[in-house]
């Protein structure tokens, strides 16, 4: 039997032989406590040495987990940072986001191709690379960006790109790769109650154990507190149902997943203010009686790994984690970060406690909510980021404070993540209230056509609308504010973000499932020129359908984008009517582009008549 | 005592603590339209055909708790309407060709189709590449077929304790896959006297050498709509 050779390349091993050493695999599963439940850590972290997970890995958990190989294929097949095939050494993958593409991230990801002679979405022939692209990676502020072999870089450029392909062809490992590459910038432009709080570590617990579990779950209750991601769900009621409910166990769970496109701003609260943050679920601990809790970071923060296990770690040391924290009997609490691995549905709470036990991060029924049947269907606190920094600071300050700052039903302040058409994009901290206009001013945008607030699923302005206020009573948002000046076609905004939609779909049920493709193939259509009143109209009722049928958000609002841009840019959308009557989404010259390609033909002989 | 119920398009439906909106119905003999929901398994609520307005508010009448004094639509034009697009997402994202189909006419998705006045796909068809696995001796799975509802999943999990089959991949891309190294039905241990062998809606998993015993025109739903069966669509394959 011919065997093949185990090849060490750059700095990655490929696991081509067939009698694969099983070692490694074993100390992952030691780490991860043979536990099913663990199953995504582990599919994460043989991606992560090999490059791809192989069928010889797949046949040792089948055995070692007791866990069926369909089951594993199918977790494996669901992230988008997970691959059964093999992927380059070295994995390159662009942020897709418009506001990378408004810097100029598609014709970077062409150079990087043509420099490196790949195609994008295809394994290399010499197993050196792989090109594509991916949903954003929360450097907006910082774009464009990409992801090689999972780890960030920010402000590409066409001489950075060119000097990566060189690094690449090298085979240059990526440790050796100039340190400013991988350089994160917080960008703060704006504090306000928050990051200016100048927090110490342990005061808040401090805080809480003085004056009780009971009474500063009554302070988070007086303070409004609301949740930060996005829905504004009321913090105490929360807390308050989850301590009620009836469980072996409880848990807290910090939704670290910000995947909203051009949103960036847990990411510099847990890169700078992890104390807050940590704190903030130690405390929500005390309050619902959890033991464990978990730190949910997207596959996209892969960097911030380490660090937060440092500040663990030293948490655990200052006996602010673990056991008997501050020396109160009794009061034990540890906290696991479990990574994500590219799939934006697991920021839906019930999703990510699918994804937290290691599988398909599909959205559960509901109800029961997670507050009563979570995680291993215990009782389960599921907030943001800026949720627990901010109760942090309740526990502190008491809850008469946060409700002083902000607006009536929005009590406390909002991180903004900046980005787009402005001179300063970064984090603009803001009592809850300031209007659109506010903070276009203090970001620098000119000229502004367009402000997406929160993300694609989100809402999109236009200038009358900016005297606006950013509240959950007016324009709720988890943050991300993208601005978009007179030089953007909206209609463009707007396929992007269904691109996103239909990428990201789970595939659960059918509405979002298929309707999220067709609503994509028929945006195309009309930027192909082929589009007709009668596409419009199609548009429309295909929104209705997703927001009636769709089982999450996610289908829900994959319309936003359209339905939003068409009620406020109609032009963009007109300029795409080039015909009057329907014609067909099938162009018979586009589809022989494939067969124009194998035979490297480019000549007018190559295309239908009347396109010469 | 009087028994608790709710109204399904303004008809008392009296329903035990516990059961859903759909099994409620089910046992009133009332139709709501269905493909992802078989009575001996969990519901799964992925289908959305069976999407009511309860109370006004969207729901999938498969997961629903029925409690007293629910007002339920289900047979209305609106809802009818859009159960109508959902099947024609269905035909158009995979390889539907009813006429050489052998489940023709005990195909649950053509028989709802037919109940709900489908006439033509509507949509652009995806044409998807999904090959066949005849590797089993007497199976035969025909992924073309594949609605993604999971009732085989379902089936050899929950009852038959085996995991042969789930689903993969995301989106639009998911796809039944099968449990052997080398994707082969004829490398599990599935078996014809599998729960999963009798319970797909549509053709997948087909039986060998028995095609088209029944002909076509006198088959289960070519005598009788689906709406009209007792237990309509659950007498198994």
């Amino acid at each position: 039997m011919k065997r093949a050779p185990f090849r060490q390349n750059g700095n990655r091993k490929r696991w081509e032989c067939y009698m694969p050493d099983t070692t490694y695999l074993d100390a992952v599963l030691e780490r991860h406590g043979h536990d099913a439940a663990n199953l995504l850590q582990i599919l994460i972290e043989i991606q992560q040495e090999h490059g791809y997970i192989p069928p010889q890995a797949i046949d040792q958990l089948t055995a070692k987990l007791a866990c069926p190989r369909v089951k594993i294929e199918s977790v494996a097949t669901f992230y988008s940072f997970l691959s059964l095939e093999p992927q380059g050494t070295y994995r390159v993958l662009f942020s897709d986001n418009i506001t990378d593409r408004m810097l100029g991230s598609e014709s970077l990801m062409k150079l990087l191709c043509t420099e490196l002679w790949a195609e994008p979405g295809k394994l290399s022939e010499d197993g050196l690379v792989s090109v594509d692209a991916t949903s954003c990676t929360g450097m907006s502020d910082q774009s464009p960006a990409i992801l090689v072999n999972g780890i960030t870089v920010t402000n590409l450029s066409a001489p950075r790109v060119q000097e990566i392909a060189e690094l690449i062809r090298k085979q240059v490992p990526l440790a050796e790769w100039p340190a400013e590459y991988f350089h994160v910038e917080d960008n703060i432009r704006r504090r306000d109650a928050l990051l200016n709080s100048n927090f110490q570590p342990g005061s808040a617990l401090a805080a809480l154990l003085a004056r009780g579990a009971e009474q500063t779950l009554a302070e988070i209750k007086t303070s409004g507190l609301r949740g930060r991601g996005g829905a504004g769900f009321t913090a105490a009621t929360k807390w308050e149902a989850c301590r009620n409910a009836p469980g072996a166990q409880h848990y807290v769970v910090c939704n670290a997943d910000e995947g909203e496109p051009g949103t960036f701003k847990d990411r510099v609260l847990l890169g700078s203010y992890a104390d807050m943050v940590i704190e903030g679920m130690t405390l929500c601990a005390r309050i619902v009686g959890a033991q464990q809790g978990f730190i949910y970071l997207r596959g996209e923060y892969r960097y911030l790994l380490e660090p937060l296990q440092q500040v663990l770690q030293r948490r655990r040391e200052a006996n602010l984690l673990g056991k008997d924290i501050l020396g109160t009997p009794g009061f034990d609490f540890d906290i696991a970060i479990h990574l994500g691995a590219g799939a934006y549905i697991c920021g839906e709470e019930s999703a990510l406690i699918e994804s937290l036990e290691g599988k398909r991060g599909t959205p559960r029924n509901r109800p029961p909510f997670p507050v009563t049947n979570g995680y291993l269907d215990q009782p389960t606190v599921v907030n943001n980021v800026e949720t627990f920094a901010t109760a942090s600071l309740v526990a502190l300050n008491g809850g008469a404070w946060l409700a002083g700052i902000g607006a009536e039903a929005s009590s406390g302040t909002k991180l903004l993540s900046v980005s787009g058409d402005c001179e300063r994009p970064g984090i603009y901290e803001y009592p809850f209230g300031v209007t659109v206009q506010q903070v276009l001013q203090d970001c620098g945008a000119q000229d502004t056509q367009a402000v997406q607030v929160s993300g694609a699923a989100g809402i999109c302005l236009a200038p009358d609308e900016f005297g606006r206020r950013i509240a959950f009573e007016d324009v709720a948002t988890a943050g991300s504010f993208m601005v978009f000046d007179q030089r953007r076609d909206m209609f463009e905004v707007a396929r992007n973000f269904v691109h996103f939609f239909a990428h990201e779909s789970c595939g659960f049920c059918t509405p979002c499932r298929v309707g999220t493709s067709l609503l994509k193939n028929m945006m195309d259509k009309l930027a192909h020129g082929l589009g007709s009143p009668y596409d419009f109209a199609e548009i429309e009722r295909l929104d209705q359908l997703l927001m009636s049928m769709s089982h999450c958000g996610l289908g829900h609002s994959a319309c936003n984008p359209v339905l939003n841009t068409v009620a406020r840019f109609r032009p963009a959308y007109d300029k795409r009517m080039s015909h009057k009557n329907y014609v067909p989404a099938f162009d018979l010259d586009r589809a022989l582009t494939q067969a124009r390609q194998m035979t490297g033909r480019k000549d007018a002989g190559a295309h239908l008549e009347e396109y010469e | 005592m009087s028994r608790e119920t709710f109204t399904l398009d303004g008809q008392d439906i009296p329903f035990e603590q516990g059961q859903t909106i759909m099994q409620a119905a089910m046992a009133a003999g009332v139709y709501i339209p269905r493909l992802c929901y078989h009575p001996d398994l969990k519901p799964h609520g992925s289908c959305k055909l069976c999407t009511v307005k309860v109370n006004g508010r969207q729901a999938s009448s498969c997961t629903y708790q029925a409690r007293d004094g629910l007002a339920v639509e289900s047979n209305t034009e609106e809802l009818n309407g859009e159960r109508r697009s959902l099947l024609q997402m269905l035909f158009v994202e995979g390889n539907h060709f009813c006429p050489s189909c052998e489940a023709s006419g005990n195909c649950q998705l053509q028989a709802t189709a037919y109940e709900l006045e489908m006439m033509t796909a509507h949509y652009d068809h995806f044409y998807p590449d999904r090959p066949l696995d005849a590797s089993h001796p007497e199976y035969l799975l025909d992924f073309n077929r594949c609605i993604l509802c999971s009732l085989c999943v379902r089936a050899s999990r929950d009852v038959d304790g085996k995991n042969v089959f789930a689903l993969s991949g995301r989106g639009i891309g998911s796809r039944l896959i099968v449990n052997s190294a080398s994707g082969l039905l004829a490398d599990t241990d599935f078996s014809g006297t599998d729960k999963a062998a009798h319970v797909c809606p549509v053709g997948v998993i087909l039986k060998k050498r028995v095609g088209f015993a029944v002909p076509l025109g006198q088959r289960k739903y070519d005598t009788q709509p689906i709406s009209d069966l007792p237990k309509p669509g659950i007498e198994e394959n």
